[in-house]
Order: C-alpha cells, then sequence, then structure tokens
C-alpha cells in the first residue's frame, strides 16, 4: 500500500482511506475463499492417481502419435472442402439474416423500441449465448447428421454475433447525415440506402470477415457432433485411438486456422 | 412566401425552445437569424421541414399547412424546402455526384434511387450544379475527400437540386474559415437572386449577415426580439438579443449616426 | 470550365465502381457465384430426413414454452454447479498467467526472444478450438472436471494476454516515460507506468472472458471434460426436449446476467 510516513512514524500521505482499504482486502479475501472452495471442488472430481500417471500417458500417446500418418492426407481433402463450405456458407446466411435482426435492434432505426426491440435482442442473446457445438448436437437431432446440419448450426450462432456489432455500429452512425437525407424528402426506405446503409458498409464487411475466420475455426470440430467436416474423421481417428492420424488432423486444423486467420487480415486491410 | 403563425416548440424535457413565433417572409427574400447560441434558430427551421415536431402553431408554405401534413405530404413539401447544414452533413462515403443526386430523392423511387438509375434530366442539372458551384471535376470524388468549402458546396447543389422554393440554411459558416465563409454566404445569395429562392439564414457572424441579407430576425430564448433590416441593428438592439457586451466591432459601420459614435469614441 | 459543362451535358452518369480493375472486378464476382453454386450443390441436403423432422423441431420449440426444471434437477444442478467452479477458477487462473505473458508478448517492454516465445503460446492457444484441447485432456488427465478446467485456463490465456499485449503496445508512451525518468526499478515502472493504463481494460476483459467461459463450459461436457454440457448431451441423446429447454434457457439467463454485471462493472472502472 503505498504511504508515505514522516520520521516519527505517523502517516502523511495514504493512497486510500482506512475504509476503502479494508473494502478492499475483504474483496480479495472472499475473492481468495471462492476460488480455493472451486479449486477444491475440482480436485474432489478429480482422480488424481490418473493425474499423476499423467506424463507417462502423455508420452505414450505421443509416441504412439508420432509420425503424423501423411499418406491420410488423401482422405482429408474432401472433409476439409466441406468444412470451408460449412464456414462460408454459414457466414452468408448468418449475415443475411442478422441484417434486419439489427436494424429491428439499433434503438436509432428500431419501429418499435417498446415491443419489436426486446424482441430482437432476445434472438441477438439466446443464439449467441449457446455454442455452435449445442447448435449442431440439436440440428442433428432434429434434421440428421451431415454438413446441412454444421451450416445451419453455424449461421444461428453467428446471427447474434453479427446482429449485435453491427447494431452496435448502427447506433453510432451521424445523426446529421441521416437528417439531411430525411430533410430532401426521402421515404423510409430511401433514408436507409443513402443515409445509413453507406455508412455502416465498413463495420458490415470487417464483422462478416471477423466472423468466418471464427467460423472456419468452429465447424473444424462441428464433426465430433456428427454435422459433417474434418471433424467427423477427427472423431473417427479418436473412437478408434488412430493416434497418427488425429495427429494429421490436428496439424491440418492447425494450418488451416492460420491460414484463414491470414486472408481475414488481408480481406479486411484491402476493404477498410 | 412562408408564413408561421404562433409557432411554438416545448421539448419533453420542459425546455420551452420557441413561444409564439409569428413571421411572413415573401417570395424571394432572404432573411437572417440571429441569436445566442441556445436562443432556438436551429428549432425554429427544424419546425419549418418537421425535421422537429412543434408543438402547436403552424407553418404555412405557399399556401399549404405544412405542420397538418401526413407523412406522404410531408415528404413532397420538404422536396420543396432544400436544406444546408452546418458540418455540411454529406453522405461522407458516397460520390459527390449521389451527394448531389441525394437531393433527387423524393422525386423517384426507391429502385431507381438505389441502383443510381436518375433520369438524364437529374444527372445534367446535377452537372450544370456542380459547375455552377465550380466543382465540375470532383464529379466522383468521395465526399470525405473534399475540403470543408468544397463539401458546403456540394451541400449548397444538393439542396438547390431539389428545386426548392424555400432554403433552411443552418450555420452554414461555423466550420469554415472567414475567406470561405463570405465565398460561401455570396454564393447562396446570388443563388438565391438567380432563382428568385426566399432563405433563413441561421447565423452566428452578425457583420457577416449584414453584408448578405435584406433582413434580420433577432431571437432570443424562443422569442423575437428584432425583426428589421441589416443597418437598423444597432448596439442597442444587440444587447437586447445577446445580452450586454461591447458590440462596436460587431456591426458594420454604415449609417452617419454609427460614424459619428465610432469617431466620438 | 463551361467546355467541360457543354461535354458532360446528355452524359449518362455511373457510379465508379468499388474494384476499379474490370479484369479483377469480374472474376471475383463469377467466382464468388461459381462458389456459391458448387457449394450449395455439395450440401446434399435429404429434405425427406428434413421434413421428418421439422416435427420434432416443432416439439423442440414447444418444449421452451414448457421446460422440465424438475425431473433431471439434481443432475442440472451438479452440472451447473460444476460449470460454474470450472469458469470462476479457470478464468482466475487464466488471468493470472496472461498477465506475464501479455508483458512478455508486447514489443515495448520485452526482449526479442521472450517476445517471441510469448507471442508462439498466444499463437497455440488462440489456433486451438476449445473442444480439441479437452479432448486431448481428458484422454491425458481422465474425465473430469481437471481437463475441463486446464482447458479453459489455456484458453482465456490466448484471449486476454493477446488483447492485453495489444493494449499495452498502445499505450501513452509519454506517462510510461515520465515514469521511468524518475528512476524506479524495471518492476516499479510496470506497476506505476504500466498498470494503471492498462488496469481498466484488463478488468473488462476478465469479465468478457468470464462470460465465454461460461459458454464454452456448457460445451466440454460433450467430450466428458465434466460441466452441464454432459446434461445437456444425455437429454438430447434421449430426447428428453424439455429438459433441455431447460438447460438452454438457464444457460441464457447466466449469460445475459453475467452481461449485465459486466456492463455495469466495466462502467465503474472506466
Amino acid at each position: 500500500m503505498p504511504q508515505v510516513i514522516a520520521g516519527d512514524g505517523s502517516r502523511i500521505w495514504m493512497l486510500r482511506d482506512r475504509k476503502a482499504q479494508f473494502t478492499r482486502w475483504a474483496a480479495w479475501l472472499v475473492g481468495t475463499i471462492i476460488f480455493l472452495w472451486c479449486w477444491q471442488r475440482i480436485s474432489e472430481a478429480t482422480e488424481w492417481f490418473f493425474v499423476w500417471d499423467a506424463p507417462r500417458i502423455a508420452a505414450d500417446i505421443g509416441n504412439r502419435a508420432m509420425p503424423p500418418r501423411w499418406s491420410y492426407m488423401d482422405k482429408l481433402w474432401a472433409p476439409l472442402w466441406d468444412t470451408l463450405n460449412i464456414a462460408t456458407l454459414g457466414t452468408f446466411f448468418a449475415l443475411i439474416m442478422a441484417v434486419p435482426v439489427a436494424f429491428l435492434a439499433a434503438r436509432n432505426t428500431t419501429p418499435s423500441a417498446l415491443f419489436i426491440r426486446p424482441i430482437a435482442l432476445l434472438i441477438i442473446v439466446s443464439t449467441r449465448s449457446i455454442n455452435s457445438l449445442i447448435w449442431a448436437l440439436l440440428l442433428v437431432a432434429i434434421i440428421g447428421p451431415g454438413i446441412f446440419a454444421g451450416m445451419v448450426a453455424i449461421a444461428i450462432r453467428s446471427v447474434g454475433f453479427c446482429a449485435k456489432l453491427l447494431y452496435e455500429a448502427i447506433e453510432e452512425i451521424d445523426a446529421k447525415q441521416v437528417e439531411a437525407i430525411i430533410a430532401t424528402g426521402a421515404s423510409r426506405w430511401q433514408v436507409m440506402a443513402y443515409g445509413i446503409v453507406p455508412q455502416i458498409m465498413p463495420a458490415f464487411a470487417g464483422i462478416a470477415v471477423f466472423r468466418w475466420d471464427i467460423n472456419i475455426r468452429e465447424s473444424t470440430v462441428l464433426g465430433l457432433v456428427g454435422a459433417g467436416g474434418i471433424g467427423l474423421q477427427l472423431k473417427g481417428s479418436l473412437d478408434t485411438l488412430a493416434w497418427p492420424q488425429v495427429t494429421l488432423i490436428l496439424i491440418v486444423i492447425f494450418a488451416t486456422v492460420i491460414l484463414s486467420e491470414w486472408v481475414s487480415a488481408k480481406v479486411r486491410g484491402a476493404v477498410i | 412566401m412562408l408564413r408561421l403563425e404562433g409557432l411554438t416548440k416545448v421539448y419533453p424535457t420542459g425546455d420551452k425552445a420557441l413561444t409564439d413565433v409569428t413571421l411572413d417572409i415573401p417570395d424571394g427574400e432572404v432573411v437572417a437569424l440571429i441569436g445566442p447560441s441556445g436562443a432556438g434558430k436551429s428549432t425554429l427551421i427544424r419546425c419549418i421541414n418537421r425535421l422537429v415536431q412543434p408543438s402547436s402553431g403552424r407553418a404555412i408554405l405557399d399556401g399549404t399547412d405544412i405542420t397538418a401534413l401526413g407523412s406522404g405530404g410531408l415528404r413532397r413539401m420538404r422536396r420543396r424546402m432544400g436544406m444546408i447544414f452546418q458540418e455540411y452533413a454529406l453522405v461522407e462515403r458516397l460520390t459527390v455526384m449521389e451527394n448531389v443526386l441525394s437531393g433527387r430523392l423524393g422525386y423517384v423511387g426507391f429502385w431507381r434511387s438505389y441502383f443510381r438509375k436518375y433520369p438524364q434530366s437529374d444527372v445534367d442539372e446535377a452537372y450544370r450544379l456542380l459547375d455552377r458551384v465550380g466543382l465540375l471535376e470532383m464529379v466522383d470524388k468521395r465526399a470525405d475527400e473534399l475540403s470543408g468549402g468544397q463539401r458546403q458546396r456540394v451541400g449548397i447543389a444538393r439542396a438547390l437540386i431539389q428545386d426548392p422554393a424555400l432554403l433552411l440554411v443552418d450555420e452554414p459558416t461555423a466550420s469554415l474559415d472567414p475567406k470561405t465563409s463570405r465565398q460561401i454566404m455570396r454564393l447562396i445569395r446570388e443563388l438565391c437572386e438567380e432563382r428568385g429562392l426566399s432563405a433563413i439564414i441561421n447565423i452566428h457572424d452578425v457583420k457577416l449577415a449584414q453584408m448578405f441579407v435584406q433582413r434580420v430576425i433577432g431571437l432570443t430564448k424562443g422569442v423575437v426580439q428584432f425583426d428589421g433590416p441589416p443597418d437598423a441593428l444597432t448596439e442597442d438592439v444587440l444587447t437586447t438579443i445577446y445580452g450586454e457586451e461591447d458590440w462596436k466591432e460587431t456591426i458594420r459601420k454604415v449609417e452617419g449616426g454609427a460614424d459619428d459614435e465610432e469617431e466620438a469614441a | 470550365m463551361s467546355a467541360t459543362l457543354e461535354t458532360r451535358i446528355g452524359q449518362p452518369w455511373k457510379k465508379p465502381p468499388f474494384i476499379k480493375r474490370p479484369w479483377l472486378r469480374w472474376t471475383l464476382i463469377i467466382g464468388g457465384l461459381l462458389y456459391f453454386v458448387v457449394a450449395m450443390a455439395s450440401m446434399e441436403v435429404n429434405w425427406a430426413r428434413v421434413w421428418q423432422g421439422l416435427e420434432r423441431g416443432g416439439q423442440f420449440v414447444l418444449a421452451f414454452t414448457n421446460p422440465d426444471f424438475t425431473s433431471r434437477a439434481t443432475d442440472i444442478r451438479e452440472g451447473l454447479i460444476e460449470s460454474a467452479i470450472m469458469t470462476v477458477a479457470a478464468t482466475v487462473v487464466g488471468i493470472a498467467l496472461s498477465i506475464p505473458i501479455a508483458l512478455g508478448a508486447a514489443r515495448n517492454i520485452a526482449p526479442l526472444p521472450v517476445y517471441l516465445v510469448c507471442r508462439g503460446i498466444v499463437a497455440l492457444s488462440r489456433a486451438l478450438n476449445e473442444i480439441i484441447v479437452a479432448i486431448l485432456l481428458v484422454a491425458i488427465f481422465g474425465f473430469g472436471p481437471l481437463a475441463g478446467f486446464l482447458t479453459l485456463a489455456f484458453a482465456s490465456i490466448g484471449f486476454l494476454a493477446k488483447l492485453l499485449a495489444e493494449d499495452i503496445e498502445d499505450l501513452d508512451r509519454s506517462q510510461a516515460e515520465a515514469v521511468k525518468a524518475t528512476g524506479g526499478s524495471w518492476l516499479q515502472w510496470i506497476n506505476y507506468g504500466v498498470q494503471p493504463q492498462v488496469m481498466p481494460r484488463l478488468i473488462g476483459l476478465s469479465m468478457y472472458r468470464l462470460d465465454i467461459n461460461f459458454r464454452e463450459s456448457a460445451v466440454l461436457g460433450l467430450v466428458g471434460a465434466g460441466g452441464i454440457g454432459a446434461t445437456l448431451n444425455t437429454a438430447f441423446d434421449r430426447y428428453e426436449f424439455d429438459t433441455a429447454a431447460a438447460i438452454l434457457i438457464i444457460i441464457i439467463a447466466v449469460v445475459m446476467a453475467l452481461e449485465y454485471l459486466s456492463g455495469i462493472i466495466r462502467a465503474r472502472v472506466q
């Protein structure tokens, strides 16, 4: 605690007064207790024998996983293509759905702040709160396994994300430009097309690329629940304990993610 | 001819922005609206084209009561009133041409405007106006590439292509340097004369107003305090509008009386 | 001037295209359309199956109007508590570890070798999907929340350290240099020159990460790494949509509450 103490030992200056200092210590204490309790619960639920054994198991898996089975690559091109399609089409359809939701959710464009805005916000928060893997799980149960379920899962998960960022962008636009278009006698839709859309285009492009990048990552694992893509091969290899294949798939996923990050950075640079 | 009858605006917060403003502005007259910040100048011109909804009173343009119009009628009426803004209010990411053509939005349908398929007559008129304001070379430049004075010229072209009967001008020079300010004011004045437009110009700079208008209206706390020719603006009048200050340097020295005072001091 | 006006009048006007080079523009347009068609064709939708599924989908949507919180109440409660525990512990550990890594990953503070190592950790953590990490950790440490906790902590490091490092790189040099000029040690410099500037951001990011970790903890159960996800998976497998709906509603409610809370906290620290 920063303080200045005079020669006779009395404090001349201190950063916080006694009460604030006490509150801080109490908060730290409570936080520490909560953390320790959490740790204790985790520890109780853990079979420590396995944990002590972990280095040996890890080494064992590592031994079996090396070298990667490169010949398996032949079977990965098709799922990789599926993965790309799931992410790209999912992002595309998500954006189509996100635009109207965003306009309904933004305070300055919503037709009714009392009724429609809460509904739009509910759509945003509920699609956003649930992981795409859970959406995929659900959709596989409903419409059957396959990349279509994966694409729909990605699309639904992305709607809330894109709509949230987009409606924040809409709320930040310059109202004077909109006012000027209204003053020309333009209709409601013309005001949208001339006053609002040009202002949010850069944000829209940025969001689209950003989300596409995330969706590539997410669609690599959708196959674990049967929703197509390279995750399907990953699950098959894991289930049969084919570790050299797992290694290869992980390498491929890693490379794909790095590549998509590079592409999205390039596109963002070109558009904005 | 524009007629305001008892125009009053009370904001939901309870602030009384305008109180019982009654005015007649004949065709072709250019009027400056002066007054301190917060006097209700912006509110007054926005009440005329109903960007701000007046609380009571009427605004009548060429016999039509604007305050009584429904949304379709209001949009048709807004075409008759060109507006020019303080910060230009161009759509920054559109080209100069698109900004000028946006003044025709009230005349063309949605899809035509969306695909930028304006009638050739509109495009020709846009070229003529851009030539008139000296920006013909800038047609395909994006608005955010222009300087302040150039942007305001685009704003003027956008207002004029509406083929208005009335110009509502909100602080056209507040963001410009003194020289550009004069050029812009002169341009507005000339265009009003060429086309027989009336205009209401909100303006801070009293001297500049005196140079270019035929009539000055002083507004204080939403009430009209002064209405007369620019030369009748004396120090006493400015004191009633703006409050106690030394006004000698602010007004244009024209009449003998004012000059005598100057010499005596 | 008027000569150019003469030449312009009567000429049609077209908006200048966004991409100036025509060959590039048309390649992109045609390529994009072609990709769209090919990708759509690869979807292989079994419409009969989808049609059948619609009824089940309807049931699921209806289940939201009548969620069943009670019949699996014990499972739900235990799953939720486990998720919460994993979330809190992983966020705390993630923050604690991400601060030194962020300092190391900020080019204006760290020497090059440290910088490269820390950036490498961040890149690895961000590139590996949580689920994949969880699968590996479950294989190594066995089933249970420990694997989930480690997964979330590892993912938090990548997220927090990256954003924090960018923040440190952006910080106001003059303030930090003023502290350096007083002749303090490196630690004092961090404490007085750097920490006050990035602290509000760190708190905001931590709250955000807490929120993300909770959402992620809901899926880790699918691969045996503990939390509410296992309960949810069971509910789907048994087509107990009313229980699944109940769990999803709880997740949404918790996420909303966390967002609200983090909004308040962020407003207070900034």
